[in-house]
């Protein structure tokens, strides 16, 4: 039995080193050129105003990136699933929300006379999309639709690999998709490796999740949107407001979730340690 | 229950007349009550009363859940964020469901494991062990038809691999999958067909839970010695002692879940899931639920063919042999002896079976290239090889420890034991179990 159990644990060293040994090698087999794995470059963690338990989301980063949304992403991306009556949570009055949405123009209809007609939007309409339908989004760009917007910024994670997600468990790190958007915004500066073919229509962005380059070009660029609270025009400012933006059109009830949580984690810590006591309480007089 | 009269005694004239015609406080009161249970249980057998709380918590919020869902191709994506965005605490309701889901398989885990580390499934237990495996699979087939629910892409995915196994199946494979799907395709018919089971599995779930619970309430508990009742004095009335205690487990157990809710909710899952399911675009890799991870692999780890069964074939028996062979354990196990805690051999297998269990889980998550394919088969040999030759054969050569006589002798001697280092027993009061 105990050959048995030297040879088990002889087996299991083997194991463990060439998996190492292995691993060693599907990193290199990540040819610099030609790579299988995407993203080339895991994004950038930047400091988020509602990352961790307190977080919350900072005002007038959202109603600047909702400039940069409407002024910019806007021409291409749909947000099909945020209603403008959401913008008062990010500081606006009723008045402006109304004035906001009557900028949109919105079919509706049909009418009496059984016409579909325009009007202007009111805060009960979505943000109207850029293109009829999926088909001609698609063929206006290459073939391949711009993604929505209102979901983005939780639909796009980059695999954490062991042991960062273990990790990440205790540092409640949720913001893999706003990362991963700033990243992708300000990755558009960089050279591919020598020898790497880009394809014709496409841009070399080493964040890009799904390969080498992508189909959209460098949407920003310094300047290009007047912020009027005095903050930079660059294109680092741009994709920070913009992921920010992007995160709360995802996840806009984020400031009730924690919050909640609070109240709810005091309530279970103070109630499990009076049921702890009382379970000492009754235990005490057996031997268990 | 558990073979000894009843011991209660109506006191008033109106429990009096309901004990005549319908005794159901009688039951209630020697199940939850009276019912004895061995002194020594440690915190590993509160999982129990943790599941029966996840089963209730997944039926409230489901059943709230539905009442704001629509299961159409077109509208499904968009109605779950309509509650996710539009409906009183519907955000809350909808990340309780989805991490309760993957909570819930923790637990069932940690209560397999438990009983696999203590022998819970030898005689006079073995059904209550089966109707346990019966309910897992249950769980399983709701979990997966769940998941597919949100229609998002990993939800459509998801099911198109999943259905897929079921053409592997020689002669009435296909015909099985077209059934599933309501045909040739995931499409309309079955996002309608998974809703409608995904409703009613849990109350199947509830069923069979009565089942388990009356098989329990039959057989009685096991305890970490393995030994069986003996005396009075082996036991405690569950309340108030298990209650408390159980409670006290339930709370520790719902904090872990309180803080996946409402600071990490999407952590456990994917973020493909956020974007609408479409049939002409294929995720880069599709994965199932965590929980579904250990048999992916296995699944994944048969790249070879065994005779007439092709490798497709082979990787699908070998992923629902994974399961199926836990119903056989009762019988696998050879041993006279229950618990671990008197097999010193079995202990050391046992750990290395844990251990491979979560990397053959981390292996799913995986795509099948490279080493980690060598990995997913050793790891699947040792899977299997620990149910068909370990547990026979440990049975037959291992030297168990000497067992005390009964529960009571072994707490006493644990207890001299603590005695003797009384600071150690006072600040970690809750591993004397």
């Amino acid at each position: 039995m105990k050959k048995v159990l030297h040879g088990l644990a002889a087996l299991s060293f083997l194991f463990a080193g060439s998996t190492a040994f292995a691993q060693e090698a599907t990193h290199a087999a990540n040819h610099e050129a030609e790579p299988t794995h995407f993203p080339i470059k895991a994004p950038r963690e930047q400091s988020w105003s509602f990352a961790g338990p307190f977080g919350t989301y900072d005002k007038a980063q959202l109603q600047r990136g909702l400039k940069v949304y409407k002024e910019v992403c806007s021409a291409c991306h749909s947000m099909h699933l945020v209603p403008f009556r959401m913008l008062e949570e990010l500081g606006y009055n009723e008045a402006q929300v109304k004035a906001f949405a009557a900028e949109y123009t919105v079919q509706d209809g049909p009418n009496d006379d059984g016409e579909m007609f325009d009007r202007p939007g009111k805060p009960s309409d979505y943000f109207p999309s850029p293109f009829p339908n999926d088909q001609a989004a698609a063929a206006a760009n290459g073939g391949a639709a711009p993604p929505d917007m209102s979901l983005l910024a939780k639909a796009r994670g980059v695999t954490r690999g062991f042991p960062q997600f273990v990790v990440d468990i205790f540092t409640q790190y949720a913001e893999g998709g706003p990362d991963y958007i700033y990243s992708l915004l300000t990755g558009y500066d960089q050279t591919p490796p020598e020898g790497m073919e880009i394809a014709e229509g496409t841009h070399y962005n080493p964040y890009f999740i799904n390969g080498k380059s992508l189909a959209m070009a460098p949407p920003l660029s310094d300047g290009q949107v007047t912020y009027d609270d005095g903050s930079p025009q660059t294109v680092d400012q741009y994709a920070h407001d913009i992921a920010a933006f992007l995160m709360w059109a995802a996840e806009p009830h984020m400031e009730e979730r924690k919050q909640t949580g609070f109240s709810v984690m005091t309530f279970l810590l103070l109630f499990g340690v009076l049921v702890y006591l009382t379970k000492r309480k009754v235990w005490s007089n057996v031997e268990h | 229950m558990s073979g000894g009269h009843s011991t209660y005694t109506p006191k008033t004239g109106i429990e009096r007349w309901i004990d005549a015609r319908m005794p159901l406080p009688r039951l209630v009161y020697d199940s939850f009550v009276a019912f004895p249970v061995p002194r020594n249980l440690n915190y590993a057998y509160t999982f129990g009363g943790i599941l029966a709380i996840m089963l209730v918590v997944q039926i409230i919020t489901g059943v709230v859940l539905v009442m704001h869902y629509a299961s159409d191709t077109s509208l499904a994506f968009v109605s779950v964020e309509k509650i996710m965005r539009d409906v009183n605490w519907g955000w809350l309701l909808r990340y309780m469901h989805a991490n309760g889901a993957s909570f819930f398989f923790i637990a069932v885990y940690l209560h397999i494991f438990r009983g696999l580390y203590y022998g819970s499934y030898k005689a006079p237990r073995e059904l209550l062990w089966i109707l346990g495996c019966i309910i897992y699979l249950l769980m399983m087939a709701t979990g997966f038809m769940g998941y597919v629910l949100p229609w998002g892409q990993m939800s459509g995915w998801g099911a198109t691999v999943i259905t897929g196994f079921f053409t592997a199946i020689p002669l009435v494979g296909t015909w099985l999958q077209q059934l599933l799907l309501g045909g040739f395709s995931v499409d309309n018919p079955t996002l309608t067909h998974f809703f409608s089971l995904h409703y009613l599995l849990p109350f199947v779930i509830a069923g069979v839970v009565v089942l388990h619970v009356w098989a329990l309430h039959v057989v009685g508990q096991t305890n970490p010695t393995g030994i069986e009742i003996k005396s009075k004095t082996d036991t405690l009335p569950f309340t108030p002692y298990a209650t408390v205690k159980d409670a006290f487990g339930m709370i520790v157990f719902l904090a872990v879940f309180a803080y996946f809710i409402f600071y990490i909710p999407n952590y456990l899952g994917h973020p493909d899931n956020y974007t609408q399911f479409n049939s002409l675009k294929t995720p880069a890799h599709i994965v199932p639920e965590w929980y579904f991870l250990p048999f992916y692999a296995i699944l994944r780890a048969i790249t070879f063919n065994i005779g007439p069964i092709d490798s497709k074939l082979g990787g699908v028996l070998a992923m629902f042999g994974a399961i199926a062979v836990l119903f056989f354990v009762p019988w696998l196990d050879t041993s006279k002896v229950r618990s671990a805690v008197y097999r010193p051999w079995y202990k050391l297998f046992f750990w290395i079976f844990g251990i491979n269990a979560v990397f053959l889980g981390w292996l799913g998550s995986k795509p099948a290239e490279g080493w980690y394919i060598p990995a997913m088969q050793a790891s699947t040999l040792y899977y299997f090889a620990f149910f068909l030759v370990i547990m026979p054969l440990l049975g037959l050569f291992e030297t168990p420890k000497q067992l005390p006589n009964s529960i009571t002798e072994a707490v006493l001697a644990k207890n001299k034991g603590a005695h003797a280092h009384p600071a150690g027993a006072t600040a970690a009061p809750e591993t004397k179990g």
